[in-house]
């Protein structure tokens, strides 16, 4: 059984296409340039693990990290 | 107007002019992407073409060895006398004349110019719904991209012909007629001149207001050259791109029932189907000159060539997507790169987004039924960004 999901945006990498907000909206928040950051301090309540992979897997820039605890 | 001699060697000759790349180019770049990641031809003045998602990838990432400076790849190689920024910015111009740009598009400021883009989708179909045929491209999907970005610019929607027209003359035919570039590039300039002019006497609160009003690090006002140099990008970029890309997915969609109908049955599949048609008919090509020697993937890249960088071919390449060459409206991993890669991503891309699922939606709701008109011929643009430009179709009035 897997512990619990933090996500991290490396705002190094993020472009802001903003896939992940459309794919997680409950997980991300965008700034007002549109770019992307985790809520909170990246805790994945439990039940939305599918759609921090999906978002981890869909940004183009590779910028999002999902660790398991 | 020169000619090209048709290609007969696409490995190490290709033309992304040709009629045949212009018609279906998907089979010559998985010809060429088997041949090497990187292929050459010495049209164009020396052009690069990297043919696979790694090689775009390095070199859309690489601002020090490939400058935006040029960013159409020409048969002619003119000194550099107009600037668009950011698109033709390197770093470090580049990060603060995008920065001004990204406010008016992110996704919430995309929301609430929704409802007129439903409005004008409406309008557009209510002028040929009971006709039961039309062009999609010329009655449709050209005049969404064309009203949205004059909206946003704070220009009458009316001059639209206008605009089209210049596009037109940038984009295809002034890859090779450089008297036509120049002539449309300074009419859209003085085009552009006369709506500064107008809100210095009369401020608004649009897009070209956001540039007049934007200062430096320095506090001092843009350029004039800056400002108009992003007005013709914001223009430019705005419309060709994304009516293609609603072309496109309608050209699809009419092609395949199966599709169709499963949006039909799903509506909340098309966020998804509108990732897989960006991927699969990504309509939107860059360039960059090499300015530093360097290698890509194994393949030596020399200075003084230009290359073709092919997100669409990127988008295809079988190694990243599985089924790369179908077209899947439920991909889930979709890693697609149709809004660019690294510093450059297309700073539009939440409104083209919108803008396609807006126009397919509205469209799907009205003319559920639908395909290609066998009478009719489907042809597609030449050049740097490919979209369909006539699109007869045929269709019944939804029940």
């Amino acid at each position: 059984m897997s512990g619990k999901l933090k996500i991290h945006v490396d705002q190094g990498k993020c472009q802001g296409h903003a896939r992940c907000k459309s794919l997680a909206p409950e997980l991300f928040e965008l700034d007002e340039l549109g770019n992307a950051h985790e809520v909170g301090d990246g805790s994945v309540p439990a039940g939305l693990e599918d759609k921090a992979w999906l978002a981890q897997t869909n940004c183009p820039e590779i910028a999002i990290d999902v660790t398991e605890e | 107007m020169s000619d090209h001699a048709p290609v007969t060697d696409w490995v190490h000759d290709f033309d992304h002019t040709d009629p045949r790349w212009t018609e279906n180019p998907f089979p010559i770049w998985d010809e060429l992407r088997a041949e090497c990641p990187v292929v050459h031809t010495r049209r164009f003045l020396g052009c690069y073409l990297p043919t696979t998602y790694e090689a775009v990838k390095q070199i859309a990432y690489d601002t020090e060895h490939f400058s935006s400076r040029r960013i159409i790849v020409r048969d002619v190689r003119p000194e550099i006398t107009n600037s668009a920024p950011p698109i033709t910015s390197d770093p470090p111009q580049h990060k603060p004349a995008k920065q001004l740009l990204l406010p008016p598009f992110t996704p919430d400021a995309m929301k609430r110019l929704e409802p007129r883009i439903r409005a004008i989708c409406n309008e557009l179909i209510d002028q040929f719904i009971a006709d039961g045929k039309c062009d999609a491209a010329a009655r449709y999907s050209k005049h969404i991209p064309v009203r949205a970005i004059a909206h946003m610019l704070g220009i009458p929607e009316a001059d639209g012909e206008l605009f089209i027209r210049w596009i037109h003359e940038i984009l295809e035919l002034g890859i090779k007629d450089d008297d036509i570039l120049m002539r449309a590039v300074h009419e859209m300039t003085g085009y552009f001149v006369g709506q500064i002019e107008q809100r210095r006497k009369h401020p608004t609160d649009d897009l070209i207001s956001t540039l007049m009003n934007a200062r430096d690090s320095n506090g001092q006002p843009l350029s004039d050259m800056h400002v108009l140099g992003s007005l013709r990008l914001l223009l430019i970029a705005g419309i060709d791109t994304t009516w293609s890309a609603i072309g496109a997915s309608l050209w699809h969609l009419a092609k395949t029932p199966e599709d169709r109908n499963r949006l039909v049955a799903e509506p909340a599949l098309l966020p998804t189907a509108v990732e897989e048609l960006l991927r699969a008919y990504s309509p939107v090509t860059m360039a960059r000159e090499v300015v530093k020697e360097t290698v890509v993937s194994g393949c030596p890249v020399k200075p003084g060539n230009m290359v073709l960088l092919s997100f669409p071919a990127a988008n295809r390449d079988p190694a990243v997507f599985p089924d790369a060459d179908k077209v899947v409206i439920d991909r889930k991993e979709n890693r697609h790169a149709a809004f660019g890669l690294g510093i450059h991503r297309c700073v539009g891309s939440n409104l083209a987004r919108m803008e396609m699922t807006v126009a397919i939606e509205e469209w799907l709701k009205r003319i559920p039924d639908f395909r290609l008109d066998p009478a009719g011929q489907v042809t597609w643009s030449e050049g740097t960004v490919r979209g369909p430009r006539q699109l007869p179709m045929l269709f019944k009035k939804a029940a």
